[in-house]
């Protein structure tokens, strides 16, 4: 079986179509990963024994379970307990959640970073802690964290065409119903397979590019 | 609940199988990729470049997914669906393992090599016993993460007709319908063999800690 052009040309809109959904997908998990992990970050930082060991156990559990497997899960108990919500939010939900177990990771390493004497002079400045939390620590704790941060939307992006087993429309599963019908699956699965990488190889030199930024700024 | 226990064990044999198998792979792979990089030789060089970025690049679900429906259009026979699994995954966990083993080697201070080649050491001697026992300690923490990865990742050979833990869980949410205790049972065991994978991975990396100079 030999590559087909103009089949080719012929799906690429429906793919193209599908990409949209991957990159909606990406982003909005994404934030929720970003917003969910400085949640647990911050929940660590808490000098409370059992709210750190819990936080822990909830991460680690995240990350050492499959993706696919947080995702069937949720996909097929949701309902159970009365939550109907399309399989595209079910999606970007699990994705958000699992991610955060990392950004979390990301977020604490940067807070780390922020020397203690940085807390006690705003606390000797009077500050409360959630003031010193977000005008103080923050804004020193994220600029050095930005491409790592980057490193997980890549991988979270690499990550969607697994909600093509949920039912969500997105590049991967549009391919694989052109092929289930057409019976051609080289075309449509290439051309999936290079546009991943198109995007993954413009986003990689991009976050090499603000490493380099950050790096020089320093 | 329990009589789902046999069915999904006998998944998790088939998980640790593939898991196995392409870490065996993946550090097969990565070892031949990475000599190619360090190598001076242009030849050599891009191949591996074109191999770490290709796999890197692109998502696992898709390259098993072309693999197990694109692949064997083209190749004049079919691999069985486990061996594809190993092949792929391992494959796709090779050039994530290259990209640590490479920064590891670079790490180890340039004069390490100059100081082997001055000895006039030959160069398996200068890898085996001088650079890598120097790059053991930065290599094993990532690749534990990476072979955490590569278990959690092995749950994709499910959807390609591999019985491991996911398809038997698939298998079993669609005759009993219980689907929170299924993939909840999925969940734990995936859990339980992650824990013990990174428990292996630390034992290993606490006798590794002191290759140079161990005997004190």
């Amino acid at each position: 079986m030999m590559w087909n052009w103009s089949f080719a040309w012929h799906i690429l809109p429906t793919i193209l179509h599908g990409m949209v959904i991957t990159i909606e997908a990406t982003i909005l998990g994404m934030l929720l990963a970003l917003v969910l992990g400085l949640f647990w970050a911050g929940l660590l930082l808490l000098p409370n024994r059992w709210i750190f060991w819990s936080t822990r156990g909830i991460t680690e559990f995240i990350r050492d379970t499959p993706l696919l497997i947080q995702l069937f899960f949720c996909y097929y108990v949701l309902p159970e307990i009365g939550i109907t919500i399309p399989a595209l939010l079910t999606g970007i939900t699990v994705l958000g959640i699992n991610y955060s177990a990392y950004t979390a990771e990301v977020y604490r390493a940067g807070l780390q970073n922020i020397p203690r004497g940085q807390w006690d002079a705003a606390k000797a400045l009077n500050f409360t802690t959630w003031q010193t939390f977000t005008r103080i620590i923050l804004p020193q704790a994220i600029p050095p964290i930005v491409p790592a941060m980057g490193n997980n939307l890549i991988a979270m992006f690499k990550d969607t065409p697994l909600l093509s087993t949920i039912t969500v429309m997105e590049m991967l599963d549009r391919a694989m119903i052109i092929g289930d019908k057409t019976f051609r699956y080289l075309e449509p699965l290439t051309m999936v397979g290079i546009l991943f990488l198109i995007i993954s190889l413009m986003a990689s030199a991009l976050i090499g590019f603000t490493q380099r930024k950050i790096l020089v700024r320093r | 609940m329990l009589h789902m226990l046999p069915m999904m064990l006998r998944g998790a044999l088939v998980t640790g199988e593939v898991t196995a198998g392409a870490i065996v792979v993946a550090s097969v792979a990565s070892s031949c990729a990475v000599a190619m990089r360090l190598s001076t030789l242009t030849a050599l060089d891009w191949p591996a470049r074109v191999y770490i970025e290709l796999f890197r690049g692109t998502s696992a679900l898709i390259q098993l997914f072309w693999a197990f429906y694109a692949l064997p259009l083209v190749l004049p026979f079919r691999p069985s669906p486990i061996i594809t699994a190993i092949v792929v995954l391992g494959l796709n966990g090779g050039a994530y393992g290259a990209e640590i083993l490479r920064g590891a080697i670079l790490s180890v201070p340039r004069g390490q090599h100059d100081a082997a080649t001055a000895l006039n050491f030959s160069a398996t001697t200068k890898v085996f016993r001088v650079v890598l026992p120097q790059a053991w300690p930065l290599i094993l923490p990532p690749m534990a993460n990476l072979f955490i990865d590569m278990l959690k990742n092995s749950a994709l050979a499910g959807l390609v007709q591999v019985t491991d833990i996911t398809f038997n869980a698939q298998i079993l949410q669609e005759s009993t319908l219980r689907n929170a205790e299924v993939y909840g049972l999925a969940l734990v065991i995936y859990f339980i063999m992650a824990l013990v994978l990174a428990g292996f991975m630390r034992l290993l990396e606490r006798r590794m800690k002191f290759p140079v100079g161990a005997r004190i």
